[in-house]
């Protein structure tokens, strides 16, 4: 086993495990927080990624600012969204299952309508970090994989600060555990809950343009990220930010050394099947809930 | 003196770091009729979970007719005669009244009678019960038509189905009227005469006093009190903790 | 009684519809029946842990393929016997393979239940949700592990030789509609089964609430094992035919989206609570389907399957059935007789306490 692929592959592994924070927040706040099961996250951070093609074919936009530019339609989209799932699932007190079809129509539909805009072949976007590599010693370090990993972090970063230091970002995490308190405090819990589901799909705007950065896309795609993401999830303990981080990272260096040394048609097994293991074994994740 | 129907010792419980139930020790006798009352969020809820199953208690055990109940589930205690009431009720609400009722009488009530009940049994039993607390009319109905009054009632009533030998109502009387309140004593009281063992947990006092033949009190989950119910009301520390001046 | 009677009816059902079939004699309406009766069983396996238990399955198409996939390992020892069998066995091994269709089917309905019971109990004692998702990874997992496994010919797929007539009924693809029918009989039977039993009582309090389930001395864990072991197993038995209807299998289309959106969107949007509702969705939904297929590209037919189950799961949660229930089921007076419709209602079961 040679050393220097080893490092390599570890630090691909924490670079890829950095993006896929990014890939996650969303859901650590829907499914973590709001207890609701968005399994159509996937399809959000996908049509993030073509949009961001578009963009970048037409008018040659680096696809992050892109995606920065595009988060208030997200968050937008996110709030509509959310308002349908209410006024349909959980106003109704309906089981949980409809919800979960809801989502799965949601992903499925997204990716059909994509196959039929954009055919299934693979597509990629042109920026000027995208193939520079940097090279300190025998370790390589890519551009395209070091920025996203760089921003992802950084949007990490102040989602946690906002969680913990704003009215609204603590009634965010109230709201999960209390609902009365939160009511008493003046906070209405279904805003709230809006407010944060509406954030998670944005982020998805974001993880989309640093997945086209990172591989080039086609509307299946997002399929495989749903076991990525609930992997990392369920790993990191729900409700935590950083312990989704700490989550992606282990998961980004475990696919990396089994793409490296064991070959790359494993790699979907990975996730999910630390997922499977996860959840019959540790399904309170790593640090626990 | 026969062996306790009911023995909890030292049961705790936490969620987290907060402590629901601190070292709980209690003996119920068979055929006993115990109170159990205390402040909202004193663990009155969490010790009936712990009781039936429903919770795992972290510390202690839990013994109930000679048999340690540590890691059974819940469906396991029912079968030996624990039922329970829920404080807010949990109907199956895609079922009728009398199918509500139903399932305890298919999943639990057989292992009492040492066989298998027939259809004809079932029916005319489902029926008895919902006549029990008074929703024979509407038994062919769906929880989601029955008023909150009624979903106690429901509640209640399919705890009875399961033929316990020890029932825990848990709050099973709130916003009865006066003279509901009196029908449900009566209904626990004749239960009682009948050989079943009864745990009343509740905040009417009326009742409590009309019932208990032994009272309880719990405090932020420990027990601060256990004797009569004369004795119990007089009690210093009961009287600051929940019943007031 | 009744059951006896729905038993003749749906033999004679069956049998009507096989002598029309082979009266009309056009080759394509079996190829397309076979499709069609295939998505009966699928969606009515989805429904008996879906539909009567509330657990979501996004994995049915690994059901589906390892039903698919044990027939096409059991063919490749039949066709291969002299390499992977010793010469002790070798005789025993050419007195019985070929495996008849089947027997694969209730092979391919052994290995699925067990995969189903697997999941199930690594699962099974977490929330939905969870189980829900570990569905999802089971499919990827499985998927992956075929195509890295050559023996069934990874992801180049493998190819199947079938004949193309068999004593007695005639053309191959005659005979598969058949089994396809008969899977479809005793699938719905088994649901409707279910149904009227005191399993289908437990499978309805876990649906409702599984905490009052347990109270009432419901055991949850063991029934939920149940619904998971009879659901993949229907799904694996609708599988095992599948090579041979086909030719020749590789992983994308064994592990097809198409099993996973259709075994859902046709109990979502026929209607849940009973075997009726599969029924109901699978045939719309399966023939507007091969409709489709021949008039516009495969892909806008599925957008149109998906836009459906979102559309219904919103606005119709209860389904085609429930709709069709709620206009028939008039609230008479109490205790008023019953009118047709009453008594339709109660017969096909579509009502609570019609038992």
């Amino acid at each position: 086993m040679s050393f220097e692929l080893l490092i390599n592959a570890l630090i691909a592994g924490v670079l890829l495990g950095g993006f896929y924070a990014a890939v996650t927040v969303g859901v650590s706040i829907s499914f973590g927080i709001l207890d609701i099961v968005n399994i159509a996250h996937p399809a959000f951070i996908i049509l993030g990624s073509y949009i961001a093609y578009i963009v970048n074919q037409t008018l040659g936009i680096d696809p992050i600012l892109t995606a920065v530019i595009a988060l208030p339609g997200f968050y937008l989209l996110g709030s509509m969204i959310y308002q349908v799932y209410y006024a349909s699932f959980e106003k109704r007190g309906q089981d949980s299952m409809r919800g979960l079809a809801f989502f799965f129509g949601l992903l499925f539909v997204t990716e059909v309508m994509l196959i039929l805009a954009f055919g299934v072949d693979y597509r990629y976007v042109q920026a000027g970090y995208i193939d520079k590599t940097w090279h300190f010693g025998f370790a390589d370090i890519p551009f395209r994989m070091l920025i996203p990993c760089i921003i992802s972090l950084a949007m990490l970063g102040l989602l946690q600060l906002y969680l913990s230091r704003t009215f609204t970002g603590r009634a965010i995490m109230a709201v999960s555990q209390d609902q009365l308190a939160l009511r008493l405090m003046a906070a209405d819990p279904a805003r709230i809950k809006r407010i944060a589901f509406s954030i998670s799909i944005a982020t998805a705007a974001l993880a989309g343009a640093f997945l086209i950065v990172i591989q080039p896309i086609e509307p299946s795609v997002g399929r495989e990220y749903i076991g990525r993401v609930f992997a990392i999830c369920v790993l990191g303990g729900l409700q935590s930010l950083p312990g989704t981080v700490i989550a992606a990272m282990l998961l980004g260096i475990i696919e990396s050394l089994t793409a490296t040394f064991y070959g790359p048609s494993w790699a979907p097994a990975v996730s999910f099947g630390v997922l499977l293991l996860t959840l019959a074994f540790r399904p309170a994740g790593l640090l626990g809930r | 003196m026969a062996a306790p129907l009911l023995q909890i010792e030292n049961v705790g419980k936490r969620f987290g770091g907060f402590v629901a139930l601190d070292g709980i020790n209690l003996t119920v006798a068979q055929g006993e009729r115990v109170g159990l009352i205390g402040p909202n969020g004193s663990g009155k809820s969490t010790l009936v979970n712990c009781m039936c199953g429903t919770l795992q208690n972290d510390t202690g055990q839990v013994v109930f007719d000679g048999h340690v109940m540590n890691g059974l589930s819940a469906h396991q205690r029912a079968r030996r005669g624990i039922a329970r009431s829920f404080q807010l009720p949990r109907p199956f609400s895609t079922l009728s009244v009398a199918e509500n009722l139903r399932i305890p009488l298919l999943y639990a009530a057989h292992t009492r009678r040492g066989r298998h009940l027939s259809h004809d049994e079932i029916g005319s039993r489902c029926l008895e019960l919902a006549g029990l607390v008074g929703l024979a009319a509407k038994a062919d109905r769906l929880p989601g038509d029955l008023t909150q009054v009624e979903m106690r009632k429901l509640e209640l009533a399919r705890a009875v189905a399961v033929d316990p030998k020890l029932l825990i109502a848990d709050e099973a009387m709130a916003g009865l009227s006066h003279s509901e309140v009196d029908e449900i004593v009566a209904l626990l009281i004749a239960m009682n005469e009948r050989g079943v063992t009864i745990i009343m947990i509740e905040h009417i006092m009326r009742a409590v006093m009309a019932f208990s033949q032994r009272l309880v009190v719990l405090v932020t989950g420990k027990k601060i009190a256990d004797g009569t119910p004369q004795e119990v009301v007089s009690h210093p520390e009961v009287i600051g903790a929940y019943l007031g001046q | 009684m009744r059951s006896l009677i729905f038993y003749i009816a749906s033999i004679l059902i069956g049998a009507v519809l096989f002598g029309f079939a082979r009266w009309l004699g056009n080759d394509y309406l079996f190829f397309a029946g076979y499709t069609v009766l295939q998505f009966v069983v699928l969606a009515t396996a989805w429904n008996i842990l879906g539909g009567y238990c509330g657990y979501v399955n996004f994995g049915s198409a690994a059901f589906f393929a390892a039903g698919a996939y044990s027939s096409v390992t059991l063919h490749k020892l039949g066709t291969n016997i002299d390499r992977y069998f010793p010469d002790s066995l070798a005789g025993l091994a050419h007195a019985i393979l070929p495996l008849p269709v089947p027997v694969l089917v209730v092979i391919g309905g052994i290995v699925a239940g067990l995969i189903g019971l697997g999941t199930g109990y690594l699962t099974l004692r977490l929330r939905g949700a969870f189980f829900a998702i570990a569905t999802l990874a089971l499919a990827v997992v499985l998927q992956t592990l075929i195509v890295n496994w050559d023996f069934v010919g990874g992801s180049r797929g493998a190819y199947i030789i079938r004949p193309a007539e068999v004593p007695v009924i005639g053309p191959y693809i005659q005979y598969l509609f058949l089994v396809m029918l008969i899977l479809a009989i005793v699938a719905i039977i088994t649901a409707r089964t279910i149904e009227q039993s005191r399993l289908g009582y437990g499978f309805a309090t876990i649906r409702d609430d599984e905490t009052a389930a347990e109270a009432c001395g419901v055991p949850t864990l063991r029934v939920k094992l149940i619904a998971t072991t009879v659901s993949g197993a229907l799904m694996g038995m609708a599988g095992a035919p599948f090579p041979y209807y086909i030719g020749y299998l590789e992983p994308g289309s064994a592990f097809g989206l198409a099993y996973t959106v259709n075994s859902i969107a046709m109990p979502m949007i026929g209607g849940t609570t009973s075997w009726v509702g599969p029924l109901v969705g699978a045939l719309l939904l399966g023939i507007l389907q091969q409709i489709a297929t021949v008039t516009i590209s495969s892909a806008v037919n599925l957008l149109i399957v998906g836009l459906l189950l979102v559309g219904f799961v919103i606005i119709a949660p209860k389904g085609i059935v429930g709709l069709v229930k709620d206009f028939m089921r008039e609230r008479g007076p109490e205790g008023s007789t019953p009118t047709w419709r009453t008594r339709l209602a109660a017969f096909a079961n579509m009502r609570p306490g019609a038992r």
